[in-house]
């Protein structure tokens, strides 16, 4: 009687794929225990092990304009706390106010008017094609801090637009300051309206192509049911294009989020401006620079996941 | 047996583990940093490049001021040629980080010592000694009717970030209770541009650098220092903590700058100065000082005359001064603080011997 045939091991069609796994994830483990333990060496060489405590001693400095009360007696976890406020209130409103400003370039792209399509065509050109950098600097220095200060500013009632910022409610002069019940500074306006102009350029050209990929019968179907062209796109071609927009939006959010850091160059108090200053106080640099790296990854994770959510709401029903 | 096999798999692997693990493996030599700059026959440099006096790049590319001058040194001490320093430009925030990470072997960019700076647990650097006695200050324009600190409170102050005068300021401020709003910028250029287009009331710095920024401004006399001195700035040539051999090089090398001034020996008569050494045994200090004698070069690994050399090539401490920020430049700063120990200031060099 013959005895059964027995497959080697290393033909075994299943125990070959887990091996090689295993192979590859032990790989993977010994580069990241060498990196670690490589990072961990040197900084005990350096005589900066990893440690947080310091994250509990007052952070010494104040931070110009918050939405959660700050002064310099507090720790550095409320600095960053606070910067980390800053930040999100720049991102969300920047993030409208793109969303708005873009999906009007992009759909102006369309237009049967002329000037107007080829107005957005200059600007989406010009505006994607400039450092985003060099454009923040640009609205600061030369648009924002233009403006006049002191009793020479721009006086309407109930708002006064300053050299220092935009006041809200009763504004009054006080010692040549002015001060409002609201006020927007000057730095977080040039650093939104930076980041508006330049993200809504890159949203427009996602609006353009997702409002392109709807067949033209789409339009003419439409139009010969009698509907305006303004009904033909908010009923007809949005909902579709939406499908081949909400994809292409996500980066382009994520960017601006990740674009946020770049508000050291026009003064905005941003959590990576914080940091900087608490690694400079501190000489905490691994620990800090770890505390950005988990904020803005935590920041763009969320913005990925709700868009995501978004996704398969416009996405078809397939039943 | 499959069991063992599999080991035999996973043998090479803890083989190359253990392999990486020793060449990662460095230290142990006293001076690495020394051997290095002298292997490389360069020496890399750490200064701001924006700041007139201090460090400044001409429009031809050339470096010149006292942080320079204090590369050069070194440079001309341990390889014997004061133009082979490869300079970097860094800002208050990048310094210690290109530090840590040997991008540069000396950080000469008018930072203060600090205690945290200095600490092992803090920044854990080693410090050389203090070129220049500074103190912050605060400059406003003179239009504005600022006399004091406290005719600052309520308005914007801007403040390049990265830096201790953040700190001084809000612990100044509070003393005397007075709210303001830091305006915090990443470098000095945009602090100083956020001033002059009128943003802030005035503008905090070291008040050595107030008055050096001042001379590239379109109307240098439209802009008064305020009386008051926030605090102790003692601006210092930073070296690694990891590498003693190398911060005693720095450190005797910029004392040896201060010690010939004491001398009087300068860069014009540093040739005489070794002759009369050579032919004078009876005078045993020069000549142990200008390395004629003795082993003190040796004794930090550097050429026996590692100070005839540096002098050579920028002068002593005092004509270093006086070129860079003193009479002899756009600066004019006083000496003060900065004067000789024997002159009632606190530039001292320790005995060489």
């Amino acid at each position: 009687m013959p005895s059964p045939a027995v497959t080697p091991w290393w033909r075994n069609r299943r125990l070959i794929p887990w091996l090689v796994q295993g192979v590859a994830g032990l790989v993977v483990l010994v580069v990241v225990a060498f990196l670690v333990g490589n990072l961990v060496r040197n900084l005990t060489n350096a005589g900066l092990l990893l440690s947080w405590s310091w994250l509990g001693n007052p952070a010494g400095f104040d931070v110009s304009e918050t939405l959660l009360p700050f002064n310099a007696e507090l720790p550095y976890w409320r600095a960053l706390l606070a910067g980390l406020v800053n930040t999100l209130r720049v991102v969300v409103a920047g993030l409208v106010g793109a969303t708005v400003l873009g999906t009007l370039i992009g759909v102006a792209a369309f237009s049967s008017n002329g000037l107007l399509r080829r107005l957005a065509r200059v600007y989406v050109e010009l505006i994607r094609n400039i450092p985003l950098l060099l454009q923040l600097v640009f609205w600061y220095f030369v648009v924002f801090l233009s403006l006049p200060g002191g009793e020479q500013a721009i006086q309407l009632p109930g708002v006064v637009l300053a050299k220092s910022g935009l006041f809200l409610g009763k504004p009054e002069l006080i010692d040549g300051v002015w001060h409002g019940q609201l006020r927007l500074t000057v730095e977080f306006g040039a650093l939104l309206t930076g980041l508006v102009v330049y993200t809504a350029a890159f949203i427009a050209e996602v609006v353009r192509g997702g409002v392109a990929s709807v067949p033209p019968g789409q339009w003419e179907a439409s139009r010969s049911l009698g509907l305006t062209p303004l009904q033909t796109l908010q009923r007809i071609v949005l909902p579709q294009a939406l499908r081949v927009i909400v994809p292409g939006l996500n980066s382009q959010y994520i960017s601006l989020a990740k674009n946020s850091s770049l508000a050291v160059a026009c003064g905005y108090t941003d959590l990576y401006s914080v940091a900087e200053t608490t690694l400079n106080q501190t000489g905490r640099a691994v620990e800090v620079v770890l505390i950005l790296l988990g904020s803005y990854l935590v920041i763009d994770l969320l913005i990925s996941a709700l868009m995501n959510g978004v996704n398969s709401w416009v996405q078809i029903k397939e039943r | 047996m499959v069991r063992l096999r599999k080991l035999a798999l996973c043998a090479p692997l803890l083989v190359a583990l253990a392999l990486v693990g020793c060449a990662s493996d460095g230290g142990g030599i006293q001076s690495q940093k020394l051997n290095g700059v002298k292997s490389r026959g360069k020496l890399l440099c750490g200064v701001d490049g924006k700041l007139p006096g201090f460090s400044f790049v001409s429009p031809d590319g050339s470096y010149s001021g006292l942080d320079v001058d204090v590369c050069r040194a070194v440079a001309a001490a341990t390889l014997g040629d004061p133009s082979k320093v490869e300079f970097r430009d860094l800002n208050s925030s990048e310094r210690f980080a290109a530090l840590a990470s040997g991008e540069i072997d000396l950080l000469s960019r008018n930072t203060t010592y600090t205690l945290s700076r200095d600490a092992s647990g803090g920044n854990g650097l080693s410090f050389a000694p203090t070129v220049f006695y500074d103190g912050q200050g605060v400059m406003a324009p003179k239009a504005a009717g600022i006399n004091s600190l406290k005719d600052l409170a309520g308005k914007p102050i801007c403040v390049e970030s990265g830096t201790t005068t953040e700190l001084n300021l809000a612990d100044r401020m509070r003393e005397i209770k007075a709210t303001y709003t830091p305006l915090k910028f990443q470098t000095g250029d945009q602090t100083y541009a956020a001033y002059l287009q009128g943003r802030c009331v005035a503008v905090t710095s070291d008040r050595s650098q107030l008055a050096a920024k001042r001379t590239s401004f379109p109307d240098p006399a439209g802009h008064v220092l305020l009386p008051e001195v926030l605090s102790k700035e003692p601006l210092t040539p930073v070296t690694v903590n990891a590498d003693p051999g190398w911060a005693d090089a720095v450190r005797w090398t910029i004392y040896g700058l201060m010690q010939a001034e004491e001398l009087g020996i300068t860069q014009a008569n540093i040739d005489a100065k070794v002759a009369e050494a050579k032919a004078n045994p009876n005078q045993a200090d020069l000549r142990r000082f200008l390395g004629v004698e003795g082993d003190f070069g040796k004794q930090l690994g550097l050429p026996a005359d590692f100070v005839v050399q540096a002098v050579k090539a920028v002068g002593n401490y005092g004509e270093l001064f006086e070129r860079n920020v003193g009479q002899g430049s756009k600066l004019k700063l006083e000496r003060g603080l900065n004067r000789q120990w024997s002159d009632g200031g606190l530039i001292y060099s320790p005995p060489f011997r």
